[in-house]
């Protein structure tokens, strides 16, 4: 029941990468708000996890117990999350045109209670690694062998909670809990390094008892080896420092302004934006 | 009337013993087991109990986690510092998703006496009746503590349940009738009703005997469910007896004195007073000289009842 089959070569990762860019931006687009940069940057992290061969699921059964759980901590990221679980067959992918419309379940952060797939209502920054927590401990204690895999943005750990969750996961040894950290270098107002400093990150991470990881969050190839290795990881947790690109890979179209937080593309940028992504081998 | 436990122990041996009925009973601590009195269900179920450290925010997120898994978690710290230092944690993890969370916090009130002002919750039930889906909880005392502790135990949404810290006094020698939203009718009367919550429910009981005593007749109703308060109670006492006093351990803005107003200014206007803190903070010192300072005693009730009985337009 679970998509757990061979990892699937290179090209057709990609083309999903493709095809889950062009919801995000025509989502957007579309609901005329949104985050679609802060969006793409978590592409290959998220193709990596549903298609690659990492996340056990299973669209038409979306509460089995057993299935890996993937927390968006980054709720504003919620144009991805829709486009993944849209492309991975939990809903019809015409659905991601209500993206922010009144009564679609399809909100501007996600609502767990309105759409299946969605394990956690996020959108208040900072909450997620903690539930995630919750999850990695009721596995092991109803001796489930699912991991949880929680998706941060490196905005979002300035938030006071993710460090509390950090050192509580290091005191229960979860093993089998993954963070991520979308390391696209800005937040709302500026460069992360300048609105709140927090480097080095990876060696902040490992000063908590993580097992820390700093890959390139664009290379398929890297992202799906550092979850392999996670995998592999025994007695603490995990987190992958994925160094990516706001906005990637359109963000030579948005050159005023490279954060280009909380707005969607015009529909002529929009327009220009899939046309690159369609070029792109 | 006898005295009998604190609130904050009978929720402890309630939890305790909640646990063997219920396996997926999970409880989620911030490093004051001993004071909540969490201690007798982590003595008994090690393997079910997580103390997170002074870590309010995650520990609410831990729960909401376990909740989402399949568990059913107990969360315990002062009322102050699980309200107050982790309310986005409660919105966003646990009211927004309605889950299945059971958040009690101890030490409410000004009662704790000598630790003072920054560990007293005062602000707490208003906090929590403002979230969706919660349900508030604020039991008088031993009896109608284990009987909440059971009943929040038979709903499947989040709930906030109050405990304090001194013993006090029997309202339920007797055994306690208890369903969520109904409130007990202590003692009737004609003349004016008394709608308490919490410790003050045994002093309505008390200045309602001082009332007789002046002619006065006083209905008193323990009113344990501050969320969704029971609005068929309010409405026959604003009938029947023309005058409500509301008296709580708590701040008057935003607490039952509120509720109860709402409900009655909804359905039938009548004269009220209101027996509360009044926009302070309170200070260290004996819980009966705080008491007695801030205006929550039986003589406040009772001076509040003859106000409006000897008033005759309003």
């Amino acid at each position: 029941m679970a998509v757990t089959s061979a990892p699937p070569a290179l090209s057709e990762l990609k083309a999903r990468a493709k095809s889950i860019r062009k919801g995000i931006i025509t989502s957007t687009t579309t609901a005329g708000s949104g985050h679609p940069t802060s969006s793409l940057s978590g592409v290959e992290i998220a193709v990596a996890l549903y298609f690659g061969g990492i996340l056990r699921y299973d669209p038409k059964n979306p509460h089995w117990p057993e299935r890996d759980r993937f927390i968006l901590s980054k709720g504003h990221a919620a144009p991805l999350l829709y486009a993944v679980l849209a492309e991975a067959g939990y809903f019809p992918k015409d659905q991601l045109a209500t993206l922010r419309k009144i009564g679609s379940p399809l909100e501007g952060h996600p609502n767990m209670r309105r759409l299946a797939g969605v394990e956690a209502s996020t959108g208040s920054l900072g909450q997620g690694l903690s539930q995630g927590i919750g999850h990695a401990l009721a596995a092991r204690m109803n001796r489930l062998n699912y991991r949880t895999f929680v998706l941060m943005g490196d905005g979002e750990i300035d938030e006071g909670q993710v460090w509390e969750g950090a050192m509580a996961a290091k005191k229960f040894q979860l093993e089998d809990l993954v963070a991520i950290v979308d390391q696209n270098g800005f937040q709302q107002t500026g460069p992360t390094a300048e609105v709140l400093d927090l480097r080095p990150v990876t060696q902040r991470w490992e000063a908590f008892g993580w097992f820390a990881q700093e890959i390139n969050g664009h290379d398929l190839s890297e992202v799906l080896a550092a979850f392999q290795k996670a995998a592999q990881t025994k007695g603490k947790p995990s987190v992958i420092v994925a160094r990516t690109v706001k906005g990637y890979p359109i963000q030579h179209l948005l050159t005023k302004d490279p954060n280009h937080h909380g707005k969607p593309l015009t529909k002529e940028e929009q327009d220009k934006a899939l046309a690159f992504i369609d070029s792109q081998p | 009337m006898k005295m009998g436990k604190s609130t904050r122990e009978a929720f402890g041996q309630a939890l305790a013993k909640l646990g063997e009925e219920i396996p997926d009973i999970v409880v989620i601590d911030g490093d004051v087991h001993n004071s909540t009195r969490t201690d007798f269900f982590a003595n008994k179920f090690p393997d079910r109990f997580f103390n997170v450290g002074i870590a309010e925010s995650n520990l609410v997120g831990i729960a909401a986690g376990l909740t989402c898994a399949g568990k059913r978690a107990w969360l315990s710290s002062f009322a102050c510092f699980i309200m107050c230092n982790a309310y986005d944690q409660l919105r966003m993890s646990v009211a927004f998703p309605n889950l299945d969370v059971k958040v009690v916090g101890t030490h409410a009130g000004i009662s704790i006496g000598e630790d003072g002002p920054s560990q007293m919750g005062i602000e707490d039930v208003s906090l929590a009746c403002s979230l969706p889906n919660f349900t508030v909880v604020v039991p008088a005392d031993e009896p109608s503590m284990y009987q909440a502790v059971k009943a929040l135990a038979g709903i499947r949404t989040p709930a906030y349940l109050r405990a304090g810290r001194p013993n006090v006094p029997l309202v339920y020698e007797d055994g306690c009738p208890f369903t969520l939203g109904k409130a007990n009718k202590l003692r009737d009367g004609k003349d004016v009703t008394i709608i308490a919550d919490g410790l003050m429910a045994a002093a309505a009981l008390e200045a309602a005997e001082k009332l007789a005593g002046q002619g006065v007749q006083a209905r008193v109703l323990d009113m344990h469910t501050v969320k969704p308060c029971d609005d068929a109670a309010i409405l026959a006492a604003a009938r029947e007896t023309g005058r409500i006093v509301v008296a709580e351990e708590h701040l008057l803005h935003g607490g039952l004195g509120s509720v109860v107003a709402m409900s009655a200014a909804r359905q039938h206007p009548v004269p009220m007073r209101f027996v509360g803190l009044r926009d302070t903070f309170a200070e260290s010192g004996k819980p009966e000289e705080l008491l007695a300072k801030y205006g929550l005693t039986a003589a406040d009730i009772e001076r509040a009842a003859l106000e409006l009985v000897t008033k005759k337009a309003s």
